[in-house]
């Protein structure tokens, strides 16, 4: 199993680290070649008018168009307005998963917060876990799911902060900074799934 | 369980978005455009770049909040904004007004010579520089939640951040060779907080993200910082004292970013134009370092 973290800019080197620890082979991914032979790829937290600006720089998003069509993504925060159809702003986007959302929709840094939230899906990779810690970092929200794209956790409120489509799985939140980790287990499970398939 | 804001994760968590990034000096809503447009990862409002304030002399303080607040309409990036050296209430002010991180910093003229701010019961992050792991591990022990090497602002000089960074990395090198019970007294020799002495050598990188600043001004000098080992980098007068700033910050951005492979960097240094002219720090008047503000 080879994992691929687009790392252009952002946190990419705490997603190495966990699947490193998971024993997952990771490989660091800045230019169209680095996608061969991956089995899945994580777009990082960062700022996405960054990671948007660099992959359009180095012709790399028809390439992570093409990947996403045959293997599983999976977007936290920055990497999830990447993977929508929809940020509500021009900029560069992959346009893969059916979800729009809105930026810094909680407001600026002093309004980042974590708070404990529902996922039933972590229930098949630790039965009973319990709960899951999220931390929002100027974070976007999932404003609306459509087509094939379901809503995987909401705050209590309703809105939605997780969302997968297929075997594209988009958090607005940061499973890389803490320690449990439920989201990349059950982010390699999407991505064996796909291999058996293929 | 309720959500909790203003905690040291989320101070820090921030700081861990930026990672590989650039965070440019503006200081008009025009510069931090362009300054997003090229891909900047944050912006650091300021009425004068460090290179005018070295020039202009006089004391050099917090910018207008009203300038801030315009530049921070006009960007959907973080911005961060500079306040004194000691001075909380600039700090309270620049909260207030709503930055996403404050740098206590020593480019602006100290407002207390003994003491930084205490940047515990903010709710919003601070970075503060440092010119070794000492003084970065008393900053953190204060509250900070990102560090920055000092270099010496203003002068497109990379020599002092090139120093201030092989200090601190060079330190922590040697913190992993050594045994347990050699942590409290070096503690105390370089007078860092025990316990974030013991945390750094368990975690073989400072406890924070820490970037580089003062005196970057090329794609080449970000990307020797970068293999040097900071997180990112700080460009302040390299951009907008440059002939043509969009193309270099732009440029700055690739080096950043790809900054192991030396024919991307090449690329990317081609035909940028005029750099800042710069002030070779050595014939700078020791009473004139910026960097030496800081305690």
């Amino acid at each position: 199993m080879k994992i691929g973290v687009l790392a252009l800019q952002g946190d990419f080197e705490e997603h190495v680290v966990v699947l490193r620890r998971l024993g997952v082979e990771a490989v660091e991914v800045r230019l169209p070649k680095d996608l061969d032979d991956l089995n899945g790829l994580i777009i990082p937290g960062g700022e996405s008018t960054t990671i948007g600006k660099l992959a359009v720089d180095f012709k790399l998003l028809e390439p992570l168009r093409r990947f996403g069509q045959e293997n599983a993504v999976w977007g936290t925060c920055a990497g999830a307005i990447f993977l929508s159809k929809d940020a509500h702003r021009r900029q560069p986007l992959l346009g893969l998963m059916d979800i729009t959302v809105e930026r810094n929709a909680f407001g600026r840094q002093v309004a980042s917060f974590e708070v404990d939230i529902e996922v039933p899906l972590l229930e098949k990779v630790a039965p009973g876990g319990g709960p899951y810690h999220a931390v929002f970092i100027r974070a976007p929200l999932i404003v609306a799911v459509h087509g094939k794209a379901q809503a995987l956790a909401c705050l209590e409120d309703g809105r939605i902060v997780a969302a997968q489509q297929e075997h594209w799985l988009a958090t607005v939140f940061h499973p890389e900074l803490t320690a449990d980790d439920r989201f990349h287990r059950y982010f390699l499970q999407m991505a064996g799934y796909n291999k058996r398939v293929e | 369980m309720e959500a909790q804001v203003a905690t040291f994760s989320v101070k820090k968590g921030l700081a861990q978005m930026l990672k590989g990034g650039v965070i440019m000096d503006v200081v008009t809503a025009e510069h931090a455009r362009i300054a997003e447009d090229a891909g900047a990862v944050a912006v650091m409002a300021l009425e004068r770049v460090p290179a005018d304030i070295r020039a202009d002399g006089g004391v050099a303080r917090m910018s207008d909040p009203e300038l801030i607040l315009q530049i921070m309409d006009s960007v959907s990036i973080p911005v961060m904004a500079k306040c004194r050296i000691g001075h909380f209430v600039e700090a309270q002010i620049l909260e207030a007004i709503g930055v996403d991180y404050i740098d206590e910093s020593e480019v602006l003229t100290p407002a207390d010579e003994a003491h930084h701010i205490n940047k515990h019961p903010f709710k919003v992050p601070f970075v503060c520089g440092c010119r070794n792991l000492g003084e970065a591990l008393r900053r953190v022990g204060e509250g900070a939640a990102m560090i920055r090497t000092k270099g010496e602002a203003g002068t497109g000089d990379v020599v002092e951040a090139v120093r201030h960074a092989r200090s601190v990395l060079g330190e922590i090198r040697r913190l992993q060779g050594m045994a347990e019970e050699e942590l409290m007294a070096y503690a105390k020799e370089i007078g860092a907080p025990y316990e974030l002495v013991v945390e750094t050598r368990q975690l073989g990188r400072m406890p924070v993200v820490n970037f580089a600043a003062g005196g970057i001004a090329t794609p080449a000098d970000a990307g020797l910082m970068m293999q040097l080992g900071v997180d990112g980098v700080f460009v302040g007068s390299g951009i907008f004292k440059s002939g043509d700033p969009a193309k270099r910050a732009a440029a700055i951005v690739k080096a950043t970013t790809h900054y192991k492979d030396p024919y991307i960097l090449a690329e990317v240094s081609r035909n940028l134009g005029d750099p800042m002219v710069g002030r070779q720090i050595s014939s700078i008047p020791e009473g004139e370092l910026i960097a030496q503000r800081g305690w």
